[in-house]
């Protein structure tokens, strides 16, 4: 039979010679997928409760998700409880022990990982600290404008991506929120929005655009705060301007798309998180909207990805008060990024054991950090193998049940319709926790840690 | 089975005023009697009901976002080391979950009504709730600029309107229904308010604020549920707005309802220059109207964290105090601004706030009908409640902090003319039995057998503030989970729900509803049982 594009990614194919002797596939509808920020809850699953075969309304992302989600091969309980005790006895005797990842794990597991690094009095951080923690630190700076994402489906005739390709990163993101999507004022869809894409290059979404801005690379800051002066109406530096490669015509007519919205939202990608500026080039952003607001509504919001690493920054904030990048050296939670990040705590080597959830997040750490992880023993949690050789690897099953958190913290819940026989990363962290209360525990004192003044 | 021997019980609502008698709590209830276990000595000890708070912001997607822009807050806060009994956290102005357990147990407080949950992000209200330890809780969902809900009204159809409402108070697993600033936040979608109850909300054709507040308020009393329409009122904040304070009471005549945080609705003056109090006239007018419950929303001099659905007045504050700005928009329901701001004691209009509040919990003669709260994290952390209490209970105390306030801030308030001290008896109304009846907790805010085994016990002391600040002991459910200042055990706290009966119909309406106009699936809205631990479901 022929696939057509509204039938969904065909997941697996079933064995044809025999399928007339193999039981129906069950349909599980409104099934949420975590492959990426978007978090859509409108997934059409069938299974035969060992595999998925069928994502109906699935991306590529989401096909490539659910693939994974098999029931494993049964591993031994005596080989888990092995490394367990192992992942224990190395946390344990570590003096500044690191637990990084969690951007795939439920808020349940996150929970565990918390209370384990606490438990510890060691550190943990997340992939926000190499994303959009730029974003939750203009936030910290100057605040945050946002909305969640049904606002501007129903909403929004103005929608600006800078530095991100939803195309790529999100392929759902214009269907079911910001573009093409229907909503309560805006019934033409994408008639009835203007979509500007400001990036340093060429993409599939500026392929999609009204208006594509091409910026020079590293100009972000500047040209964000030259737009600002221009909504504004006040001075600045013409020079300036010409080093970001867009002309005042270009933001004149920018501004006034703007002003003239009814409820416009910004975008940010990972364009302005990873280059020169970082959360300045946030501040701008936010700093942007807010001078918006006198004129019209206007919202922003970051581009979060992988599936729950927004459920990472509120299990981490309600839990610790802060999002990312959590000390609890002193028996209480600190934060500072750079300081207490995972990518600089590794680099500068002042760690001496680590426990990474999810192991693409190690991938995604820069190389001074991941040869230092090589360096020290390593605990791995992952439904795959490892991308290096850590002293433990404990495979876990690859989506478990729980709460996840869309890009603009709306909790979802996960109901994986297979139930692997590997355990999840929540019940490894909890096995974790347990041998480790079997210890000697450490609590901090007052006199230890907050010496008389 | 627990023992309290020989304590000075004040238990108001079994009329028990300052009466020396055994308490005897045993399966989590207080009961008659009964042989063995502990006995705690609690002679010259005074005994309360634990502590019902009626309004606070203690959990959710508001407050986390309040809590992660504000690391310069948590780092002068008092840190909560990590115990055999406790996790780690910070104190200060919005306390990490668990410690928002710690500190309310550490004063006596056992039972929490967390007042502004958007019901599309109900599932991590919820999940907060459940790492806050100790105490109960109850959750208010925000349904005053419901879309859906708006639409119904505006045609008038209101039997489908009751109908929606409750189903989305089941889904959401709610105990009671919160309305804040009725049309504002809808309006503010459109850069809009809603100020005066006769306006029609941005969007609409003929919907003002008034019939939505009227026709909600008739709703709930038509549900049947156990809590009034928990109002925050249109115009907060603003310099005479009691005029539509007063309107809105006049408008609920024929309902019950319950107004938050007065003191942000009872003043006088054209504009911040001539802003005063004018709680006399909100007063008068409450005290005749026994249908009206409230809470007093009082301030605190400091640092503060200003938190609030109400989108359109937290701009106006940002452009007010320059300082940052939160604002999330959430589709279809409601919205939320977060702006710090420090209250100083040189300010006028802070000065105001402060006797505003005072002058309405001592003007109120009724104290079963106004309750103690600062709209924590609002007017200041819950944890300073002790400081007000001694406000209230010592009329030379608080002149002498009166004395302290600028000369045009005195003139502009009679809280220097107001001698009431308030009694043991009547804080124990104010801060248990009141609340407690307010919410409709049968089982709460009293000690006669049957209630809940919620106690407070306090060492007797000349000053409030020193008293209630540090119970001797605190024990919830039955447990002692305060003793000499410390954490004891966390007992997993119980969540109070209702269920009001609605047509399974209903859904027919809003599934396609839920496809053209929010972001998530019908079926996967509602908030599974599973998330809230211990559940009592109140089924009406």
């Amino acid at each position: 039979m022929a696939v057509t594009a509204t039938d969904g990614f065909i997941v697996r194919k079933r064995s044809t010679t025999i399928t007339t002797l193999l039981p129906p596939l069950s349909v599980v509808p409104n099934a949420t997928c975590a492959g990426c920020g978007c978090v859509c809850d409108d997934i059409e699953l069938q299974h035969d409760g060992r595999s998925i075969y069928v994502a109906k309304n699935a991306c590529e992302r989401g096909e490539a998700w659910f693939r994974e989600q098999t029931v494993e091969r049964q591993s031994s309980e005596v080989l888990l409880d092995a490394a367990v005790e192992a992942a224990a006895e190395i946390l344990h005797a570590a003096d500044l022990p690191l637990v990084f990842g969690l951007g795939d794990s439920t808020c349940e597991a996150q929970r565990e990982a918390i209370a384990l690094a606490e438990q510890l009095g060691g550190t943990i951080d997340t992939e926000t600290s190499l994303s959009h923690g730029s974003m939750e630190m203009a936030a910290q700076l100057g605040g945050k404008i946002t909305c969640t994402l049904g606002e501007v489906k129903n909403r929004a005739d103005f929608v600006l991506y800078w530095g991100a390709n939803p195309a790529e990163t999100h392929p759902r993101h214009f269907e079911r929120y910001t573009l093409t999507t229907t909503g309560k004022y805006t019934p033409s869809g994408r008639a009835d929005r203007t979509l500007v894409v400001v990036d340093v290059r060429e993409t599939a979404s500026t392929a999609e655009a009204d208006v594509f801005l091409r910026i020079r690379p590293g100009q972000d800051f500047e040209a964000l705060s030259i737009l600002r002066a221009v909504v504004q109406g006040s001075r600045f530096d013409e020079a300036k301007l010409a080093a970001t490669g867009l002309t005042l015509d270009q933001l004149r007519d920018l501004s006034r798309r703007m002003k003239k919205a009814r409820y416009g939202i910004v975008f940010v990608g990972m364009g302005l998180f990873q280059t020169r500026g970082t959360f300045m080039n946030c501040a701008a952003v936010t700093a942007l909207v807010i001078e918006l607001n006198s004129w019209t509504r206007f919202i922003s919001m970051p581009m979060r990805s992988p599936g729950n690493v927004s459920g990472a920054d509120a299990v981490l904030s309600y839990t610790t008060g802060y999002p990312f990048a959590v000390n609890f050296s002193r028996g209480y939670p600190r934060y500072n990024p750079g300081e207490f990040s995972a990518a600089g705590l590794l680099a500068r080597g002042e760690v001496d054991a680590a426990l990474i959830v999810g192991t693409d997040a190690a991938a995604r750490l820069p190389q001074a950090a991941r040869d230092h992880l090589s360096r020290i023993p390593t605990i791995t949690l992952d439904a795959k193998p490892p991308t290096f050789t850590p002293r433990v690897h404990i495979t876990t099953a690859a989506v478990a049940a729980g709460t996840v958190y869309r890009m603009d913290k709306v909790p979802l819940t996960l109901r994986p319709p297979i139930t692997s026989a590997a355990p999840s990363d929540e019940t490894v962290l909890r096995l974790i926790r347990d041998a480790l209360a079997k210890k000697s525990a450490w609590y901090p004192t007052a006199a230890a840690v907050m010496p008389a003044k | 089975m627990l023992r309290i021997q020989g304590g000075t019980v004040y238990d108001p609502a079994n009329g028990v005023n300052g009466v020396v008698k055994n308490i005897v709590l045993d399966g989590g209830k207080v009961v008659t009697s009964g042989e063995g276990g502990r006995t705690i000595d609690a002679t010259g000890m005074i005994v309360f009901p634990g502590g019902v708070d009626v309004h606070t912001h203690v959990a959710g997607a508001g407050l986390n976002f309040a809590r992660s822009m504000i690391p310069e807050e948590h780092r002068q806060s008092s840190p909560i080391l990590r115990s055999r009994t406790k996790r780690a956290g910070i104190g200060g102005p919005t306390p990490t979950s668990f410690a928002t357990g710690y500190l309310y147990a550490g004063m006596g407080w056992t039972t929490v009504n967390e007042a502004a949950v958007p019901m599309l992000t109900a599932k991590r209200t919820h999940d907060e709730l459940h790492d806050t330890p100790i105490v109960d809780k109850a959750c208010c969902v925000l349904m005053g600029n419901n879309e859906l809900i708006l639409d119904l009204l505006e045609r008038g159809e209101h039997e489908r309107a009751k109908q929606v409402v409750a189903w989305y108070l089941w889904a959401a697993k709610g105990y009671g229904i919160k309305v804040v600033n009725a049309g504002g936040v809808a309006a503010w979608k459109w850069g809009k308010d809603a100020k005066k109850l006769t306006d029609v909300v941005e969007g609409y054709h003929s919907l003002t604020p008034g019939a939505i507040i009227a026709s909600l308020a008739r709703i709930i009393d038509e549900l049947n549920l156990p809590h009034p329409m928990h109002l925050h009122c249109n115009n907060l904040g603003a310099p005479g707005n009691v005029g539509t304070t007063l309107e809105t009471m006049k408008t609920l005549e024929s309902h019950r309802a319950h107004l938050a945080h007065l003191q942000y609705h009872a003043y006088g003056g054209d504009d911040w220059e001539s802003i005063r109090s004018d709680a006399p006239a909100i007063a008068n007018y409450f005290n005749a109207h026994k249908n009206l419950t409230t809470d007093a929303g009082a301030v605190l001099f400091g640092n503060a964290i200003t938190l609030s659905a109400d989108g359109p007045w937290q701009y106006l504050l940002y452009q007010l105090t320059g300082k940052k700005w939160g604002n999330i928009d959430v589709e279809n329901e409601t919205g939320c601004g977060v702006v710090p701001y420090v209250y100083r004691e040189k300010n006028i209009v802070n000065a105001v706030q402060w006797a505003t509040g005072l002058e309405l919990l001592l003007l109120i003669d009724d104290p079963w009908r106004v309750a103690l709260t600062t709209d924590h994290p609002n007017g200041t952390s819950f944890w300073r409640y002790p400081e007000i209490l001694q406000l209230l209970m010592d009329a030379s105390f608080r002149k002498e902090e009166f004395a302290k306030l600028p000369e045009k801030a005195r003139s502009r308030t009679c809280l220097a003319d107001l001698t009431r001290e308030y009694t043991l008896y009547e804080i124990a109304i104010l801060t248990s039995a009141g609340p407690a009846r307010t919410l409709g907790l049968s089982q709460k805010g009293h000690l006669g057998v049957g209630a809940d085994a919620d106690v407070a016990i306090y060492n007797a002391h000349k000053n409030a503030a020193t008293m209630f600040s540090h119970p001797r002991y605190v024990i919830k459910g039955g447990e002692i989970v305060v003793e000499d200042g410390d954490i004891r055990t966390t007992p997993e706290s119980r969540g109070f729900i209702t269920k009001p009966s609605f047509d399974p119909a209903i859904e027919d309406y809003l599934r396609p509803l839920f496809q053209s106009q929010y972001t998530v699936a019908f079926e996967n809205y509602p908030v599974e049982m599973a998330r809230i631990p211990r559940p009592i479901v109140r089924e009406v």
